[in-house]
């Protein structure tokens, strides 16, 4: 039966298909969706891993066991798995292990643009690029073949426009689930100096045969048509290509670590022009140029940075691109903000006020470092905002600066990578104060379950962390609970905060509205006692918006019923008492 | 068939996704290619929106370039002059007329362009509004915005009307199936 599903969903029931038994992961933009179509078909063991690191030594240990097993992540997830990914490269696997990586040409959603064809060729070990909905699926079945004939770690990568587009997929028939024995092989699986010295020699004969393997796979195939033109390709980027030129010579890589050498050049030799088309790095191109092999246009044509397009290729190639009209100038922007009645809005309000530094992280409250809040001056990584902290903390205690940092984290990216920083806070004696906003979810990706939540990702009830007390273990002793929705509060909370001497925790424990679907009572304007002075439009809400002014007045705010949510967060920045939340909203 | 370019356009949480999966869905139902794609991820907070849906017999890119859009629909006007460039010449432009605020002008940042119908005029003459959140009142649901303006531009698709409405009744749930029909045919009618 054919349907239209994602890349994601296309791997999630591929791997369901293919004898899968154990999948874990962390949410990450493009990837997340994969794992939760692995709960949703609820045929195979799946779980949320604090980290992407837990997730990959989980699925290592899966496949130790014998079991087939796959770990999902973002591009970036894969930094966070990297130490185990280049030791598993050594141990090799006992049943098929793949690391599906999800990477973001574009930035579509994410802080950084990495391409993940470095790590395949950095840890020497195959990987897979599939180009649509259908080779996702197809390509599940052949990761794990590989995975088992080479005893390797198999990448599968998608990028944003193979994970999130649709496309028609047709089923294969089930493989049934088989479980191996779960074998004590110590030169195998122990990485000692003396071990992994062996296994080194072996990663490299390895390779030489994947490389030979990579000749003869029908995942890499020639499609020859005009020779004048010959294209060295794949992923999404091979459907730009087909777009752009139906009718050339091109040679889509599906196996794209390690490249079929003779192949190349066999292809070389029969095509006038050879243009390579690959999103983000020169991978293909240097390896190619490498060999001795001219390239006509490449990566001198091709940028570094973002998506391909039809027309991005055929401007490359010195052919006439489609003729659109400017986009029409100066409108304003539409950019994400943090949801109406969402408890974010009301901390940010404070900070911004407050005007200290923002060391931030990675989640929902990263929007508050847009304007008019633009109370965040760093994010860097997951977890990142309280060692980046306690850094600036003891270079200000050195240069003599009293002013303190505050560290802003939420639930899930605490639980991912939070935790090790505020530990060696307490530990080196640090001086910043940290906020946790816990609204119990894995916010920006979504929803997702996490240890905090009280749910796993099936949704079934799980142990929940206690984040006051487990804070206190570290031996933090000012741990104190927050209200963001009460800005008075909040103010007092923060200030006292900044003027205690060291670490400082605060607590913050309204749950995502989004996410758990809270509505709450809507607020009011009294137009006479409005003066237009628009201290409620800092509070960055989309429901608020100016009125048609009367004759010799201000425009008056008015509220979209429809899309208050009622954090009452523009009543306490009304000087004039002209808003009121219908109820007493919070 | 030549391929068939759709954009949707809109505003996160107005259902772009959904009246995507329709349209991708009824094209599957007539037995042709398709290929969909939007961004998502960041757009649930309320930000821009863009969802593509390519038809034919053999679809490559999942992506439409600017300038080759045979249709572009916005659920939100401001939304429908940011991608009118995506519009081929000739193209249609289908929008509901109702605004949203985007937060820059919600924080008084930005002035929401008073004149936009005007504008949206300017760059596609052709252009044709309707006022979809009413029609999805009388339907029985403000959400149904989304059915209202796959319904409108239901007549100019390469597909049957009736195939639209199949689908439409196997995505709805039990309750919204005559909610989302009414939104359909009275999306059809403006």
């Amino acid at each position: 039966m054919k349907k239209i599903i994602s890349g994601n969903e296309a791997i999630a029931l591929s791997f369901g298909d293919s004898g899968g038994v154990f999948a874990s992961g962390y949410p990450g933009t493009p990837s997340t969706e994969t794992l939760e179509e692995v709960a949703r078909l609820g045929e195979v063991y799946c779980e949320w891993a604090p980290n992407e690191k837990v997730a990959l030594e989980s699925a290592i240990g899966a496949s130790i066991a014998g079991g087939r097993t796959l770990a999902t992540m973002k591009h970036v997830g894969v930094n966070v798995a990297a130490d185990a990914l280049l030791t598993l490269n050594h141990t090799g696997v006992n049943a098929g292990l793949i690391l599906m990586v999800a990477d973001d040409p574009g930035m579509h959603s994410s802080q950084n643009e990495q391409d993940s064809r470095n790590y395949a060729k950095f840890a020497k070990i195959p990987m897979l690029d599939p180009s649509n909905s259908q080779e996702a699926y197809d390509f599940v079945r052949d990761s794990f073949e590989i995975s088992e004939q080479f005893d390797t770690p198999v990448m599968l990568r998608t990028t944003t426009r193979i994970s999130h587009a649709k496309g028609v997929v047709e089923q294969k028939e089930k493989i049934a689930q088989k479980i191996g024995p779960w074998v004590k092989d110590v030169p195998k699986y122990v990485m000692l100096p003396n071990y992994g010295k062996i296994k080194h020699v072996e990663i490299e004969a390895r390779l030489l045969k994947l490389a030979e393997f990579a000749e003869t796979t029908p995942l890499n195939r020639i499609e020859m048509g005009d020779t004048s033109l010959g294209i060295i390709t794949s992923g999404v980027a091979y459907q730009h290509v087909k777009e752009a030129y139906p009718n050339a010579s091109i040679l889509k890589l599906g196996l794209v670590h390690p490249l079929p050498e003779r192949k190349i050049r066999e292809f070389a030799a029969q095509v006038g022009r050879l243009m390579i088309v690959e999103e983000l790095d020169a991978i293909f191109e240097e390896q190619i140029r490498a060999k001795g092999i001219r390239v006509d246009i490449g990566k001198d044509k091709i940028s570094f940075c973002g998506e391909v397009n039809a027309d991005i290729i055929r401007a490359a190639a010195g052919d006439a691109v489609s003729e659109s009209a400017p986009p029409v100038a100066a409108l304003p922007q539409r950019p994400p903000i943090f949801c109406p009645g969402c408890a974010h809005r009301g901390l940010f309000s404070i900070l911004s006020k407050l005007k200290v530094f923002v060391s931030g992280d990675i989640g929902c409250y990263t929007l508050g470092a847009l304007p008019p809040m633009s109370a965040m001056h760093s994010t860097i990584c997951m977890g990142a905002s309280i060692s980046a902290a306690h850094g600036m903390a003891k270079v200000n205690e050195i240069a003599g600066r009293t002013e303190k940092p505050v560290a802003v984290i939420g639930d899930s990216t605490f639980f991912h990578s939070g935790i090790t920083g505020l530990l060696s806070m307490a530990y080196n004696k640090g001086n910043a104060l940290v906020i946790i906003m816990d609204n119990r979810t894995t916010g920006m990706t979504g929803g997702q379950e996490n240890p905090g939540s009280g749910r796993v990702l099936q949704g079934q009830p799980a142990q929940q962390v206690d984040i006051m007390a487990l804070v206190k273990v570290l031996g933090i002793e000012n741990v104190v609970e927050l209200n963001a929705y009460n800005l008075a509060e909040t103010e007092a909370a923060i200030r006292k905060g900044l003027e205690t001497p060291g670490t400082y925790v605060l607590i913050d424990k309204n749950p995502c509205i989004l996410r758990y679907r809270i509505k709450q009572p809507v607020v009011t304007v009294d137009p006479e006692k409005c003066t237009g002075c628009r201290a409620c439009l800092k509070a960055a809400c989309v429901a608020l918006g100016l009125g048609t002014a009367a004759a010799g007045q201000k425009q008056k705010v008015q509220v979209d019923h429809n899309v208050c949510n009622g954090c009452g967060v523009c009543v306490q920045l009304c000087k004039f008492d002209a808003m009121s939340a219908v109820n007493g909203g919070n | 068939m030549e391929i068939f370019n759709i954009v949707i356009a809109g505003v996160g949480g107005q259902g772009v996704l959904l009246a995507s999966k329709v349209l991708s869905e009824s094209a599957l139902a007539s037995g042709m290619d398709v290929k969909q794609n939007e961004v998502h991820g960041m757009a649930q907070r309320g930000g821009s929106v863009i969802s593509f849906v390519r038809i034919g017999d053999e679809v490559f890119s999942p992506v439409v370039i600017p300038g080759t859009a045979d249709i572009l629909i916005s659920f939100e006007p401001l939304e429908a002059l940011r991608y009118a460039h995506y519009l081929k010449p000739g193209g249609m432009l289908v929008y509901n007329k109702v605004t949203i605020n985007p937060s820059t002008v919600a924080s008084g940042l930005s002035v929401y362009p008073a004149d936009v119908e005007e504008q949206i005029a300017g760059v596609c003459p052709e252009a044709h509004g309707i006022d979809a959140l009413s029609i999805a009142r009388t339907a029985g649901n403000d959400k149904a915005v989304n059915m209202v303006m796959v319904g409108a531009v239901m007549k100019k698709l390469p597909i049957n009307a009736e195939v639209v409405e199949g689908v439409v009744r196997a995505v709805s749930k039990d309750k919204g199936v005559d909610v989302n029909l009414r939104a359909l045919k009275g999306g059809a009618e403006a």
